[in-house]
């Protein structure tokens, strides 16, 4: 095994065994090939009690002013927790947000949340989602009251972290032991960057990995396939959302987002922050032909991407070596 | 009761002694007390009445207030020979609507004479993104931004016949930790060296601050209703920091 596991957890308990029906301890586990994670839950003890308290929390429709949303609606495992078909989030009432919901995984390692990074803390991400109108459009104090009056959560809570009171701090620190643990690193690029299982690419996606490392990679930085960087690539000669400027206020934000990681991109359409391009193809053929001279366009799209209809093929295929299924198709991470 | 107040003296002391500097430690001391601060709010002399009273800005503006709330934190009192002690998790939510918050105490307090006050007027770059916080910090306080997470530091909410939003609404929420709209403000106050703040074993001294909330709309800059009457973090906020650093805090007596 080359993952190295850094919070081995203790034996779980009885009432713990009933959440988890199998004995397998929640542990967080970083990948040989990923560096030290931003978020270490030093200061969020990671539980089996805790987990499987965020992970029902996480599929928990009742929390929604109208009680049909969870974040699960918007995050669904078979897509990588990003949101299968929809180009926006798509919240209560019907009503239609104004961006693609991301995937959630190595979130541990993330600096920024959302497309525009305003939120800083993997803890507080869930108050942004519960309390958007077109999102869950409720707020803390309403789920607060409603966990305090509905069995299980107040055992739940106790098992959890042993405490007989529910606050906004135990359910934020509740959510994060699930979404946290949330590691997708055993793509077969994993292996094959490992060299485990003899993984190897084939001809095709090895062309494609060239490429990729030639024309996509100052951006899309490995291991990630991001580097948390904020950019325009040129969707719309003037950008209808402000984007990452709406956080900080800065002109030369204007129309920039952050870079999205490709890892299960396979899996994680439609593109970009407002969902407008349903396949991949659609998304090489931006960076070839496309690319608009946006205000603030990333210099290093100036002149686009060229990129042969040959080269597109093998950097697909390259692209869906980062699907990872052992993350796509873990149980532990389903709703129970 | 006593003995875990014991420890945490003992606690603290280790804490202060590992990581203050040399000439602080003079103030590390195995004696404790405890002092208070209430906040009296005002609009230009006259006591903060909510949503009844008609004020006047500097630009001889009518407005009313719905909403005053603020952070206090990181209270840190000095020694009139240099020393000073940061008082740890001094973080404080003053509302107009909740007679209880205008009055805080601070517990475990070294004792010794303090001839200056200094404190935050919101909170410090670091709790802004320290994650899930509880306490004055708890974000059911409807004091944290959840799109662009952080604190709001002062929130004042009213009405005003000039402006121009929905209902002449005044929604003013000052925040924001990054440049170039830093609103993190520190405001201090010394204390005439005649009658310090004696922080005693044995007694609760209690120091008295005049909070005039008018002071969010002049004192750097003249904030005109008409056309400055919604913000919630950005350059505007910028313009309201400056004005309540200046002058929107007054300490008026201590009594000892």
């Amino acid at each position: 095994m080359l993952f190295l596991s850094i919070a081995l957890m203790y034996a779980c308990s009885k009432n713990e065994t009933e959440l988890l029906p199998t004995q397998v301890d929640i542990t967080f586990t970083v990948p040989a090939n990923f560096p030290a994670p931003t978020y270490n839950f030093e200061n969020n003890k990671l539980t089996n009690a805790g987990f499987a308290l965020g992970r029902k929390l996480f599929y928990e429709a009742r929390l929604s002013a109208d009680k049909s949303i969870s974040c699960g609606s918007c995050h669904q495992q078979f897509a990588a927790f990003a949101n299968l078909d929809h180009k926006v989030s798509h919240g209560v009432n019907n009503c239609q947000g104004k961006r693609n919901s991301p995937p959630l995984f190595n979130l541990a390692w993330q600096k920024g949340y959302f497309w525009d990074g305003g939120v800083k803390n993997i803890e507080t991400v869930p108050l942004n989602a519960i309390g958007d109108v077109c999102e869950m459009s409720t707020d803390i104090q309403s789920i607060i009251t409603f966990l305090k009056n509905t069995p299980p959560y107040p055992n739940l809570f106790k098992q959890a972290f042993g405490a007989t009171e529910i606050n906004s701090q135990l359910v934020l620190k509740s959510f994060a032991q699930f979404t946290a643990v949330l590691v997708s690193g055993n793509a077969k690029y994993d292996q094959v960057s490992r060299k485990e299982n003899g993984a190897t690419f084939t001809p095709g996606e090895q062309a494609g990995y060239l490429l990729f490392k030639e024309k996509c990679s100052s951006c899309h930085k490995e291991p990630f396939f991001t580097d948390f960087s904020y950019r325009s690539n040129g969707l719309d000669l003037t950008s209808t959302d402000e984007g990452r400027a709406h956080i900080t206020g800065v002109e030369t934000d204007m129309g920039t987002f952050r870079v999205p990681t490709l890892r299960n991109i396979e899996y994680t359409g439609p593109y970009m922050h407002d969902g407008r391009f349903y396949s991949l193809d659609e998304v090489l053929e931006h960076y070839n032909s496309g690319v608009e001279p946006a205000e603030n366009l990333d210099p290093l799209l100036k002149n686009g991407i060229a990129l042969s209809a040959t080269e597109q093929k093998q950097i697909k295929l390259f692209l869906i070596t980062l699907t990872d299924h052992d993350f796509i198709k873990n149980t532990l991470y389903s709703e129970q | 009761m006593k003995k875990s107040h014991y420890l945490i003296a003992i606690f603290c002391s280790i804490i202060f002694i590992s990581s203050c500097k040399k000439n602080e430690d003079a103030i590390a001391t195995d004696t404790k007390g405890q002092f208070s601060i209430e906040f009296e709010h005002q609009v230009n002399g006259t006591a903060l009445a909510l949503n009844t009273t008609t004020y006047k800005n500097a630009k001889n503006e009518d407005f009313k207030i719905s909403v005053f709330k603020y952070y206090v934190s990181n209270i840190k009192l000095s020694k009139a020979d240099g020393t000073s002690v940061l008082l740890p998790e001094s973080y404080f939510l003053i509302d107009e609507s909740k007679s209880d918050s205008k009055l805080i105490t601070l517990q475990d307090v070294p004792t010794g004479d303090y001839t200056k006050i200094e404190y935050t007027i919101g909170v410090d770059y670091a709790r802004n993104f320290a994650g899930a916080q509880t306490g004055a910090l708890d974000p059911i306080n409807g004091m944290f931004w959840t799109w662009n997470s952080g604190y709001i530091f002062v929130k004042i909410e009213g009405s005003s016949p000039l402006s121009t939003a929905v209902d002449h609404a005044l929604t003013f929420h000052i925040g924001g930790v990054t440049d170039p709209n830093n609103t993190i403000r520190k405001f201090s106050a010394d204390i005439n060296t005649a009658n310090p703040l004696r922080v005693r074993a044995d007694s609760k001294p209690k120091m008295h601050f005049i909070v005039n909330a008018a002071n969010l709309f002049t004192g750097t800059t003249d904030v005109s209703f008409a056309t400055t009457n919604f913000t919630m973090g950005g350059d505007k906020s910028v313009i309201v920091a400056d004005n309540y650093a200046k002058g929107m805090f007054r300490l008026d007596h201590i009594h000892n």
